[in-house]
């Protein structure tokens, strides 16, 4: 149907867009390596996943990997464009090409993968909907929360999930329901409601904007799945590849101990998985159609995925949001990233 | 001899003390009545009440400067976070290297708007000229560059007040025209023109501007080959230029509708052809009668400007909303919408103002 309609209207239009781009059509590598940059869709605003500093430079965990990407396929983790979407746009931007990938903190859901001509290249983060609550009420557990009130955001899935969960454990709850997650802390924050729930990522941001961010406690109970990963158009697998593998070569590094720090001195390694992984031996960059040391640039210039999660949402920045789920899966998590063989 | 009457005038006096001055204001406007006083009083605790805790915060407990939010004094506004980003909230994502482009076009803007605004520099028609065909020429190629050596900067890295500037001059600017054009061809005695002006009006009043927006942002690029990649700025302009041209073209043919048919009649009559009688007779009363109608359609364009934020331009309202989630600024929110807001006001005023003044002359 679209189709057919490109068909008729694209000769109008292709007179009326002055100052458009002509482009032949191509693969996305190719599309990319002539253009010399990557555009990259990412969320308008997101803390610790994609926020604009002052300076206008682009930070954050799905931004880290668009700048992977970037890295593996043009040796620049710098050559993104940055094309910041709003949720109702985003699936679009990359069906129309607008994006040569999506890196907006988008949960990998069956409808989303099946019907909407788009493949997810694998999960970035692992998240999932949780409870934030004050620490003098001493609940260690969700599953001691029945009768709490509860600040939740409407007409979110979260609202689902929370009535879902409070059913299946037979408790009841009494909801504060706010338009948007700044009423959610601003509720919370003056003792509205016992407990906050959201995704855990998000929970995470809202206890920063509490007047005493350390009085408050995200329980570990996670009652949803909200797997987060980039996103390629359908029907190009050699593009896929390449994205999926730029973010298994993140996690792979962190399970292979190699850091942006420590990787140029591991290239004399006799390690037999670290030499496949520079590209030294192995399978090389020649299948993907990429340079052999691939993986060594993602890793230099962005860092392996431990680093980047410390550095946009982990210890070291103002979220300190835990690992969990999102450590390795020799280290108590579920990253596992298939071997570079 | 002294006579009776007095021979020249007696000096006025002043007015009883009760009436004159600050307190003779005061009991005139604002204790007249009983009634009155007690909604005066009422008022002045309801103020008493706001505006010393909206001062310490804002002004006495605040912080100026300071490099994230932990820097802020809890207690009072952080503005730290607007003159952190002072910057990028005026230029937006623009290279730090070329914002002097920007400030070009700031002050071609008020240099075209200072010439026809002060009613004593002469050469009005120039001015108007300049600001309806040179302006926008000149602002465009200034702000994207590719000539002279000038880099290129994309509309991606275009943000902040500037894109709401452009997006409202350029609305203003190309709506005004459209809508005369529209409202002259709605009055029409020929039946297409007339038919199609009407439907155009129609649709497009019809349609709330967010759906516009969407339309142009997330339906185009579906209906159009992938290598075309159309402009998302250029885009959201059409889209707001549709949108105004309507609102535009009913209050212009409000004022078509106030000159008395005698007049064009009368051009008629001395051999006028339509464009002349309308252009030179018709056009400039009724604009005259009508400029509080486009200066409120303008304040309404220039406000509605912030709503492509929902398409993920970052006019001065989201970019503003941007750096709230930045993690390091975190719960600046007050602050942030406090100065988009003033902003906005400031403009809106400003307009209201001139618009005010316009009507006196």
């Amino acid at each position: 149907m679209i189709r057919r309609l490109k068909k008729w209207v694209a000769p109008a239009l292709m007179l009326a867009a002055a100052g458009a781009q002509a482009e032949t059509s191509s693969t996305t590598l190719e599309t990319v390596l002539s253009k010399g940059y990557l555009s990259c869709g990412v969320n308008t605003g997101l803390p610790g996943f994609a926020t604009p500093d002052e300076k206008g430079q682009w930070s954050g965990m799905d931004v880290d990997v668009c700048r992977g990407v970037a890295a593996a396929v043009l040796g620049d983790a710098s050559k993104v464009k940055y094309i910041p979407l709003t949720a109702k746009e985003r699936f679009t931007a990359l069906q129309s090409g607008e994006i040569d990938m999506l890196s907006r903190n988008t949960t990998w859901t069956l409808t989303r993968d099946a019907s909407l001509g788009l493949n997810f290249a694998g999960v970035s983060y692992y998240d999932g909907q949780g409870f934030l609550v004050k620490k003098e009420l001493g609940v260690t557990s969700a599953k001691q929360l029945d009768g709490a009130a509860v600040c939740i955001q409407s007409g979110t899935t979260t609202e689902l999930n929370l009535a879902d969960y409070f059913r299946t454990n037979g408790m009841k709850y009494q909801p504060v329901v706010f338009d948007t997650s700044d009423g959610t802390a601003k509720g919370f924050d003056s003792g509205r409601c016992d407990v906050l729930t959201s995704d855990q990522s998000q929970l995470y941001a809202l206890r920063l904007r509490l007047s005493k961010p350390d009085q408050a406690v995200v329980l570990p109970e996670v009652i949803s799945k909200e797997p987060l990963g980039p996103l390629v158009r359908q029907g190009d697998d050699q593009w896929f590849n390449i994205v999926k593998w730029s973010l298994f070569a993140m996690i792979n590094a962190e399970e292979l101990g190699l850091t942006s720090a420590n990787i140029d001195k591991s290239k004399s390694s006799a390690d037999p998985s670290v030499r496949r992984f520079l590209g030294i031996e192995g399978p090389k960059g020649k299948g993907m159609g990429l340079k052999d040391n691939w993986a060594y640039q993602v890793v230099k210039q962005v860092g392996n995925y431990g680093e980047i999660f410390e550095r946009n949402i982990g210890e070291s920045s103002p979220l300190k949001i835990e690992r969990g789920l999102n450590a390795q899966w020799s280290q108590g998590g579920i990253l596992y990233a298939p071997p570079f063989r | 001899m002294k006579s009776a009457m007095e021979q020249k005038m007696i000096p006025a006096r002043e007015p009883p003390v009760n009436s004159r001055g600050v307190l003779g204001w005061m009991r005139e406007h604002l204790f007249a009545t009983p009634f009155q006083s007690l909604i005066t009083l009422t008022i002045a605790y309801g103020l008493y009440l706001i505006l010393p805790p909206f001062w310490q915060w804002a002004v006495m407990d605040a912080t100026w400067t300071g490099e994230n939010r932990s820097a802020c004094n809890v207690e009072g506004a952080c503005w730290a976070f607007v003159t952190a980003r002072l910057d990028q909230f005026i230029y937006g994502f623009y290279p730090e290297s070329e914002t002097w482009r920007v400030n070009l076009f700031f002050a071609q803007l008020a240099l075209v708007l200072g010439w026809l605004m002060i009613p004593a520099i002469p050469g009005k028609k120039l001015a108007l000229g300049l600001g309806l065909l040179v302006l926008p020429v000149t602002s465009w190629l200034v702000l994207s560059g590719g000539f002279f050596g000038l880099p290129v900067v994309e509309t991606h890295q275009w943000g902040g007040l500037m894109v709401t500037l452009v997006l409202a001059l350029y609305g203003m600017l190309a709506s005004l025209p459209i809508g005369v054009l529209l409202a002259l061809g709605r009055r029409s005695s020929m039946p297409v023109i007339r038919t199609f002006c009407t439907a155009y009006i129609e649709l497009w009043r019809g349609v709330p501007l967010i759906t516009v927006l969407f339309m142009a942002s997330v339906m185009l690029p579906l209906f159009v080959p992938e290598e075309i990649v159309f402009d998302k700025l250029v885009r959201a302009m059409i889209g707001i230029v549709m949108f105004q041209s309507a609102y535009m073209a009913e209050v212009v043919r409000g004022g078509l509708q106030a000159i008395p048919r005698g007049q064009a009649e009368a051009c008629q009559s001395l051999g006028m052809g339509y464009w002349q009688s309308m252009l030179l007779v018709v056009l400039p009363q009724a604009v005259r009668l009508v400029i509080p109608g486009i200066v409120n359609t303008f304040i309404a364009l220039f406000k509605d400007t912030s709503l492509v934020l929902v398409i993920g331009l970052f006019d001065l309202l989201s970019i503003v909303q941007a750096g709230l989630n930045d993690p390091e600024w975190l719960g600046s929110a007050v602050e942030g919408y406090l100065f988009a807001g003033f902003v906005f006001w400031l403009f809106c005023f400003g307009m209201s103002k001139y618009s005010q003044r316009l009507e006196k002359n």
